[in-house]
């Protein structure tokens, strides 16, 4: 075995993006499009059915042009439902990403800003929701509170709160004791002013990365949830709703299942590539 | 040494404390817990014998105390379903769950951290990227979607596994490959980059430098520094055992705790949820303090500390 010592101080190299991360960026760009697009491009209504038209396969399985990615039980084009499904999750997970990054780094600077035992209360809620797996507490709301679309929205924008807290905290503290935050303090800036207008803009670039890293698992328990039959109620449909319902028919028509199943793992992917990428670019501290 | 101890220890109380708290905001948030815990069409004498017993005509914060009181003694509700004790109802699915995931909680270390360590010693290798392109999938193929295309393969296709129920052994094979794999790539992950982060100290150097053999300086001084991240990973995976039983169960059919959570939360059956709650909070305090402790017996460094 060789002695190969390796040096663990990143290296920032200002090189050109590498092809996988174009792959990834070009196929988020285009589920993006689709969930912005999809009420004029689907192709049927979602609930519209077709009875003479049952469970027909995509079209390279010997299917018709007609619905290019089959049909299910009730006649209902796959495809359509697809592309609804995809601008479902992609809301939920932008709506979802945005709450916890207001959210958790509004904490952050109030635990930054009035320290002693503010700071404390905040820090033991961030403790708190660091120790619990956040699907057992998702799982315990929706039992107390029962379902619907905005408190579900709202409930995964609870989900990572504490990691920008926790970021936005220590970002802040820093930025408080750097000559600048304090010079506009000596100006006589308000705390609003000074954090929002000064230490925000300073900081944003790694609670971005943070949000990009978290997009993803977003998505993924989203899915998980409406899959398990707790999180997006029919008749809307969501991506992980299409694969706990396509399970039914996982012997006789896999591809309800399969055609959402390969967009979760193909979006999580190509985020998770581009988080990588950016938190090494930008970021390289964060790990 | 003791004061740590006292520090931690206070902390796992605190987190119990606050999940309680929790679950009594939300239980008074969400409407009459008399009603809610006994079921709606409960005789309206039952309703009254519990809202005195409970305390729920008492001001608030008694009732918060009382609420811990309970709590403390094992009440927990009955099961809107079946009337029986919701603690009881809980018991019984958990020999079930740790069928599935002790062996994949074995499969998780006893791939990923090898996997994790390997890669790390031959960075960049094709080992290294194998072992990287398995994690990053292991983390973006969701469980129910491995699970589902395990039984489409080898249950539907190959007829060689069952594709859920609890018959026979050979019904836990697929759940378990399921469950470590996805976390055997967290956790190969993890491993890989805290090993590079140690193999990158001086001190490695250094024992290279003065003529100590690789597999020495690695056994000797690159694991025990990388095991202490580790071993943290690898105690929250121990605590969330149950949160990652969810749905795993869900998609096999298998009758443990993960399974009923989802069907009393389905059926709002609350004394079974916070039953269930309270479970794996006691879980996760556990795991996170034997955590703790084990840091002790790995870094004498934290022994001298004071917190």
């Amino acid at each position: 075995m060789s002695a190969v010592i390796t040096t663990a101080a990143p290296v920032i190299r200002r090189r050109a993006i590498p092809p996988a991360v174009m792959v990834a960026m070009g196929w988020i760009g285009f589920i993006l499009a689709i969930a912005l697009l999809a009420e004029l491009l689907r192709p049927y209504g979602i609930t519209q059915m077709d009875l003479k038209a049952r469970l027909r396969p995509p079209v390279l399985f010997g299917g018709v042009w007609a619905h290019p990615l089959g049909t299910d039980e009730l006649g209902r084009d796959v495809l359509s439902r697809l592309m609804v499904s995809i601008r479902m999750s992609v809301t939920i997970a932008f709506g979802a990403t945005i709450i916890a990054a207001v959210l958790g780094t509004t904490l952050g600077f109030i635990a930054a800003h009035f320290r002693g035992w503010v700071e404390q209360v905040v820090l033991m809620l961030v403790d708190f929701q660091a120790s619990m797996p956040f699907l057992i507490i998702a799982l315990a709301v929706l039992a107390f509170f029962g379902n619907s679309l905005p408190l579900f929205i709202g409930l995964m924008g609870l989900y990572g709160w504490e990691r920008y807290a926790r970021m936005s905290r220590g970002l802040a503290a820093a930025a408080n004791s750097q000559g600048y935050a304090a010079a506009i303090r000596q100006l006589g800036a308000r705390p609003g002013r000074i954090y929002l207008r000064h230490i925000l803009p300073n900081i944003a670039a790694t609670l971005i990365v943070a949000a990009t890293l978290s997009f993803p698992e977003v998505v993924l328990l989203e899915s998980g949830l409406s899959f398990l039959g707790l999180g997006v109620q029919p008749p809307m449909t969501s991506l992980g709703n299409m694969v706990g319902y396509g399970r039914e028919y996982l012997t006789r028509a896999p591809w309800i299942l399969l055609t959402p199943s390969v967009i979760i793992v193909t979006t999580t992917l190509s985020v998770s590539l581009v988080g990588d990428w950016l938190r090494d670019r930008l970021d390289p501290t964060l790990s | 040494m003791f004061r740590f101890l006292a520090i931690r220890f206070g902390r796992a109380a605190l987190t119990i404390v606050l999940v309680v708290t929790f679950a009594f905001i939300v239980l008074r948030l969400s409407g009459d817990p008399a009603v809610a815990i006994m079921s709606p069409e409960a005789p309206p004498e039952a309703l009254a014998a519990f809202r005195r017993a409970w305390g729920l005509d008492q001001p608030i914060w008694v009732q918060y105390f009382r609420y811990f009181g309970a709590i403390a003694q094992g009440e927990l509700g009955q099961s809107m379903r079946d009337g029986r004790p919701a603690i009881v109802l809980v018991l019984e699915r958990i020999p079930a769950t740790l069928m599935l995931t002790i062996p994949a909680f074995i499969l998780k270390v006893g791939l990923g951290v090898p996997a994790g360590i390997q890669a790390a010693l031959h960075r960049n290798s094709f080992t290294d990227r194998a072992v990287m392109t398995m994690a990053v999938a292991g983390f973006t193929v969701p469980s129910f979607v491995l699970g589902l295309i395990l039984v489409l393969v080898f249950a539907v296709q190959l007829g060689w596994l069952p594709s859920g129920g609890q018959e026979s052994w050979r019904s836990a094979i697929l759940p378990v490959i399921t469950m470590g794999l996805g976390g055997a790539g967290v956790l190969a992950r993890f491993t890989r980059s805290a090993m590079l982060e140690v193999l990158g100290q001086p001190f490695i150097r250094t024992a290279s430098a003065k003529g100590v053999p690789w597999p020495q300086v690695v056994r000797g001084h690159a694991l025990p520094n990388a095991a202490i991240p580790t071993v943290t990973i690898v105690g929250f995976m121990v605590g969330s055992l149950i949160a990652g039983a969810v749905v795993v169960e869900s998609v096999f059919s298998w009758p443990g705790v993960g399974r009923l959570l989802v069907v009393a939360v389905g059926n709002r059956d609350l004394a079974v949820v916070q039953c269930i709650l309270l479970l794996v909070a006691c879980t996760m305090v556990a795991a996170n303090l034997t955590v703790d402790l084990l840091y002790g017996v790995l870094d004498p460094r934290m022994r001298a500390r004071k917190s």
